[in-house]
């Protein structure tokens, strides 16, 4: 404010605030984000090398890294599969209580973690509406590593839906049309013509499914049943150490758990960017 | 062309209404599947929600949630957000003017650092608040000397919200900032407006219903965090405890009835809030950010 249409190095524009925007913004991101997750870091420096490595390759902590990625990919799949489809049918098709069920998709993001789990335990539980019926087929969900699988899959369903919807909806019929018209089958269609054109849609949605449900408390303890070497997951070992006032090992884990998530979105991120150059850019 | 190939085709208008729509039959599968899937994951544990919390009764109900542990944690959740949203929609404007009406070096380092906190656990997020704020971090003895409790007080569960619903509002507007442009500020303060008046005047009123939106989404979250707020929060009754952790401390008393009261509470926040999203979608879609409806 202080410096209206001052021309300055960077920006030529006359556009003011340039310096206090930025200025508050760094500083608040410094502040709540950075510094804060640079703690983490520093602590578990104290361990040294071999502790640290002592810690997070200890079979407890491995086992537990091992669910809460395993189970968050294995959500995600779920989600990628049946979120397209979800989305595919929404968008596509007309049928009774449409718009209820799509205003319901966002509900995971709006209801509280801790709700979702204390819901989910009382369905998925042998003597729940959805458990009690898998128990008769010898399915046991609720305190088995599978209720992991179910609690992830509930806290990603919106990401691939809503990502995979707004571009099936940008769609042109004439593709489609041109295909069926040079004899495709409507099968061949759908795998070489649109599937195509919402896979990175698709990849978006499982990546952002993936992140959260990798990094989920809340709605997995319930659920859970917290069995060390089965069905703890990694967040909840953070916790117990920090109960422990073990501080250096609490950081160690989350220190694992930030380097995997963030090296398997890079990952995702190139794969991505493959793909998208050998598709020959969409857009 | 095109359409004489379809016409020669053997019995198409049988087998394909249209050349781009699927059987009846096929669409009736996949529309039951699709509702199926929603109904475990989402319909039937809401329904689950308020037949458990009314399951012993009304009165039980309304003891549940007027209790004195129970209204202490309301008014703090509500506290709570009610700082968090605003720090946050502070922060989301600046960061917003900042990136879409200049051009700097490291922009897209910013943007993703901005996205940060989505992709971290929320518990990692409450250790590190330990690590800084608690009896044993780095300001820990001095804010001891001081008298100043962070960690296991308010300040420190405003603080872990903070940060878990950090990106919310600045994600929002940068796409919609980014798509309206800079030239109705231009022409504002060539005519003579401040850069104060412009942004109330101009920028404001163009952005106002996106604002909304990522106000709302932030808030929901910040009503329900749990994990970053378990960790700072040090659970004491009737004065740390936000609505969430209520339930928590309930239903690990085997309190299901109590535990889901407080919850259906959350859950009927949680259909307002997606009520107005669908609302604010519907209404105001076209002025929302195109590149994002979440």
């Amino acid at each position: 404010m202080s410096a209206i249409a001052q021309p300055r190095r960077r920006s030529r524009s006359i556009i003011p605030g340039f310096n206090l925007s930025l200025g508050f913004t760094l500083l608040y991101l410094s502040l709540i984000v950075l510094i804060p997750l640079s703690a983490i870091f520093i602590e578990s420096a104290k361990l040294g090398w071999h502790g640290f490595l002592d810690t997070v390759l200890a079979p407890r902590v491995l086992a537990a890294l091992r669910l809460s990625f395993g189970a968050a990919l294995i959500g995600a799949t779920i989600n990628a599969v049946f979120g397209t489809l979800v989305a595919w049918v929404l968008v596509r098709y007309r049928f009774a209580g449409k718009r209820l069920f799509d205003a319901l998709i966002d509900l995971p993001f709006a209801l509280p973690t801790a709700v979702a789990g204390i819901a989910l335990t009382t369905l998925y539980a042998t003597n729940g509406w959805i458990g009690a019926w898998l128990a008769g087929a010898g399915i046991k969900v609720a305190y088995t590593p599978l209720g992991v699988i179910v609690a992830c899959t509930f806290i990603g369903l919106p990401f691939v839906v809503r990502t995979v919807q707004p571009v099936l909806e940008d769609t042109e019929k004439e593709f489609e049309e041109a295909a069926a018209s040079l004899g495709a089958t409507r099968l061949q269609t759908v795998l070489r013509v649109i599937v195509p054109t919402v896979l990175p849609a698709i990849v978006t949605g499982f990546t952002l499914a993936f992140a959260r449900a990798a990094g989920e408390y809340g709605s997995i303890i319930f659920i859970a049943g917290n069995m060390p070497m089965v069905s703890e997951i990694a967040p909840l070992l953070i916790v117990i150490k920090l109960e422990e006032f073990d501080y250096a090992g609490a950081s160690a884990v989350a220190v694992a758990m930030l380097s995997l998530s963030l090296s398997l979105l890079l990952a995702i991120n190139g794969l991505q960017l493959w793909m998208r150059r050998r598709h020959g850019a969409a857009r | 062309m095109n359409l004489s190939t379809i016409d020669a085709r053997p019995t198409p208008s049988r087998r394909h209404p249209t050349a781009t729509d699927e059987r009846r039959w096929t669409q009736l599968v996949l529309i039951a599947i699709a509702v199926l899937f929603l109904m475990g994951f989402l319909l039937l544990p809401l329904i689950a929600v308020f037949d458990e919390a009314l399951r012993h009764g009304w009165t039980l109900y309304r003891e549940a949630i007027t209790s004195p542990d129970a209204l202490a944690a309301i008014r703090l959740t509500l506290l709570t957000a009610g700082i968090a949203v605003p720090m946050n929609l502070l922060f989301g404007v600046a960061a917003a003017w900042a990136i879409t009406k200049f051009t700097f070096p490291g922009k897209a380092l910013l943007v993703s650092l901005i996205d940060l906190p989505f992709s971290v656990s929320p518990v990692v997020a409450g250790l590190s608040f330990i690590l800084i704020f608690g009896r044993h971090g780095w300001f820990g003895p001095w804010l001891f000397d001081h008298d100043i409790r962070i960690v296991f007080a308010m300040p420190g569960i405003v603080i872990a919200t903070v940060f878990v619903t950090f990106p919310f509002i600045a994600r929002e507007l940068i796409p919609l900032m980014q798509e309206q442009g800079t030239d109705h500020e231009q022409a504002a303060l060539t005519l003579g407006a401040s850069g104060w008046q412009t942004f109330w005047r101009v920028t404001l009123p163009n952005i106002k219903w996106g604002l909304l939106y990522g106000v709302l989404l932030c808030t929901a979250r910040a009503m329900g965090e749990f994990g970053a707020v378990s960790v700072v929060s040090g659970h004491i009754r009737g004065e740390t405890n936000t609505m969430p952790l209520h339930v928590e401390i309930l239903y690990n008393e085997y309190a299901f009835s109590a535990a889901f009261a407080v919850a259906s509470l959350l859950a009927v926040f949680a259909l307002v809030t997606l009520g107005l999203k669908t609302y604010l979608e519907w209404r105001h879609g076209d002025e929302l950010a195109a590149t994002r409806r979440h």
